[in-house]
């Protein structure tokens, strides 16, 4: 990054400060600090925390970041936010522990800090939002499938590699719930490494060995665009719905062609809404984020926390053709 | 002598090929159906047209380790050009990609020609120069299928005489190379190459130049494969084909083309591709475990390649009787 950029940034954070000294004393002023400027996922957090500060009322929602995602640019970013004295920060960390003494510093002068998407280590936060949590994914990626399939019937899934962690953990929580989708049977899980041309040819294969397959499951996003192109290209359309985890701006076409009935993924709108609220609350209501406690985040319910101060916003937002054209040049 | 060795050593490969089918269809009898063999070809084309550029390259003792990184630049730039320009006619974007994958050969032969060094070395390091120059022009984003024209997806899935466009640009690409290597000087000079560099100078043939031609035809064939690519998967991201380069020049040694260089066949190189193809379209049908499929993969490769070997192996003949009675 440019000595140029950064001074800009700082110069922009400063002149937000400046510029309205009076709105400052009447309002909260909340940061949203995102990993860099100009990310479509974060700009719709921002328009989520626009939202969030609208419905409160007396909020000013500051969205600001490096511009690019150096822990660097966003410990300069914090600096400034300090000294402006803003309420509340919610960050979306570029590294977990690097940013831990900049946001300390914020912490010991009184401002509220929450990180959210991507941590930071448990010292140099409140809190912490994941926009979900492995069970609720984990039923996430079943349920999808098979609430297209009210009579039951046949799924496949599709994941990364044998050893991809996250995707593992999902199949296996994904398991533990298959006992509330009678008739639903997994009969296959093959991998597709993570490369389109292999994901595409084991979908092919699934299609062919299991010829009444009704779903196909992919909890990773080139499986599930791979998936999709297979079940065009074989004429199986309205018979194979593929489904899982992907994101909106690849998934569009899918969607479009009929391929994919739905699939599911984080809302960022939604996230930097409950980000907001949160540092809201905390920093205004006066509640405490201890490991239990269950806190308030307006249209989006409540935030439990766990033993390390982490909680999970809520089952990932399901995308389909009511609402696909609307995210698919957000993220 | 030798050209009567090659067709036995196809004939072999073709064999198994045919011993797979027969192993596979027992467990799987829709493998066989002619609809989907031609699945199976349709889906190994582009191995075959990788594998034929690189077996130009391995004749004359290089290798082309940078073919799968040239496709997937490639792809992604004809991909983006088809974004900014959705009206763009097909034949062009395919000029585009053959002419940009020519240009990508030819800076790998300019390296080995000119300044000589070593091919394994020049094509990994521009094999990483490519992947790093996807990310560089699509800011690590993907091209995706609703972005794309759908005459740009449609071109290679196209049906023409029952089969997808893709499979008869494969046959094509054979044709060619089986004329350009049996009747051309080009050909004839890429096994004179491979085969004896030193007597090659003396019947006048350039060494460094018939290698940086080989180059360029595999980077050519890199770059049309891209466009075939991205279209049929419907997807242009950095990491498209990863490791594909590896399959490539597993099929050409499958195939019977001697990484030392001068030895083998267009029909071998086919032939080894379309095992791979088989056992790769096969794996995931026959119901084995996915984490045996990547075992069978490599162990097929090493059974083919140790058939290979023994069969291709030079009988050594004593000339010296005495000598030998002597010592």
């Amino acid at each position: 990054m440019s000595v140029f950029t950064k001074l800009l940034a700082t110069a922009a954070v400063a002149g937000a400060m400046f510029a309205s000294p009076a709105l400052a004393q009447d309002n909260v002023r909340v940061a949203l600090v995102v990993k860099a400027l100009g990310i479509g996922f974060f700009e719709a957090a921002a328009k989520g925390a626009e939202e969030a500060a609208a419905e409160l009322g007396n909020v000013e929602v500051i969205y600001t970041g490096p511009t690019d995602t150096t822990a660097e640019g966003q410990i300069e970013v914090i600096n400034a936010l300090i000294a402006q004295k803003v309420d509340a920060i919610a960050i979306s960390a570029n590294d977990t522990d690097a940013l831990v003494p900049a946001l300390k510093r914020a912490m010991q002068r009184g401002i509220t800090v929450i990180s959210w998407d991507s941590g930071v280590a448990p010292e140099g936060r409140q809190l912490h939002l994941n926009p979900s949590s492995n069970p609720l994914i984990g039923n996430m990626i079943i349920k999808l499938a098979a609430d297209h399939l009210p009579d039951g019937g046949q799924v496949a899934l599709l994941s990364a590699t044998t050893t991809s962690t996250n995707q593992n953990i999902w199949m296996e929580e994904m398991n533990k719930v298959m006992g509330n989708y009678p008739g639903v049977e997994v009969v296959a899980t093959v991998y597709g490494d993570d490369l389109a041309d292999k994901s595409y040819r084991e979908a092919t294969g699934l299609m062919q060995s299991y010829p009444d397959l009704d779903a196909i499951i992919a909890p990773t996003s080139v499986g599930i665009v791979a998936a999709a192109q297979a079940v065009v290209d074989a004429g199986k359309v309205g018979q194979v719905n593929v489904t899982g985890l992907g994101l909106p701006s690849e998934m569009a076409g899918a969607i479009e062609s009929g391929a994919s009935q739905s699939f599911a993924i984080w809302n960022p709108i939604d996230l930097g809404y409950s980000a907001t609220m949160l540092a809201y609350e905390l920093s205004q209501n006066g509640i405490e984020a201890a490991p239990g406690a269950e806190i308030p985040m307006g249209r989006m319910g409540t935030l439990t926390l766990d033993e390390k101060n982490e909680g999970a916003m809520a089952d990932p937002f399901v995308y389909d053709s009511s609402n696909i054209d609307a995210f698919k040049s957000i993220f | 002598m030798l050209s009567r060795l090659f067709p036995a050593r196809e004939t072999i490969l073709a064999s198994a090929i045919m011993l797979l089918l027969v192993i596979v269809a027992s467990r799987f009898h829709g493998f066989v159906a002619p609809s989907n063999l031609a699945n199976v070809f349709n889906d190994t084309a582009p191995l075959i047209i990788l594998a034929l550029g690189q077996t130009v390259v391995i004749l004359t003792r290089c290798i082309d380790l940078s073919v799968a990184a040239n496709l997937a630049l490639t792809g992604m730039a004809t991909a983006m050009i088809n974004v900014a320009l959705p009206g763009l006619p097909i034949p062009v974007i395919i000029a585009i990609a053959v002419m940009l994958g020519a240009i990508m050969g030819a800076i790998n032969g300019v390296l080995v020609w000119k300044l000589a060094i070593p091919p394994i070395v020049v094509t990994l390091g521009t094999m990483t120069i490519f992947r790093g120059i996807i990310f560089l022009i699509s800011d690590g984003k993907w091209v995706n299928s609703h972005e794309m024209s759908a005459a740009f997806t449609g071109f290679p899935r196209a049906a023409f005489l029952g089969l997808p466009v893709l499979s008869w640009t494969a046959i094509a690409t054979v044709i060619i190379f089986a004329i350009m290597m049996a009747r051309t000087p080009l050909g004839r000079s890429i096994f004179a190459v491979g085969g004896n560099p030193h007597a090659a100078v003396y019947t006048g043939i350039n060494v460094g130049k018939t290698q940086f031609f080989a180059f360029v035809i595999s980077g050519a064939l890199a770059g049309l494969t891209g466009y075939l690519w991205v279209a049929r998967y419907a997807v242009a991201y950095v990491d498209i084909a990863g490791g594909f380069e590896l399959e490539v020049v597993a099929a050409c040694v499958i195939g019977g083309i001697s990484i030392a260089g001068g030895a083998g066949s267009v029909g071998g190189a086919v032939l080894g591709a379309i095992f791979l193809g088989v056992v790769k379209n096969a794996l995931p049908v026959v119901n084995i475990s996915p984490f045996w499929q990547l075992a069978i993969s490599g162990s097929a490769i090493l059974i083919a390649v140790a058939f290979n070997a023994r069969a291709g192996r030079a009988k050594g003949r004593i000339i010296l009787k005495t000598t030998e009675a002597n010592s």
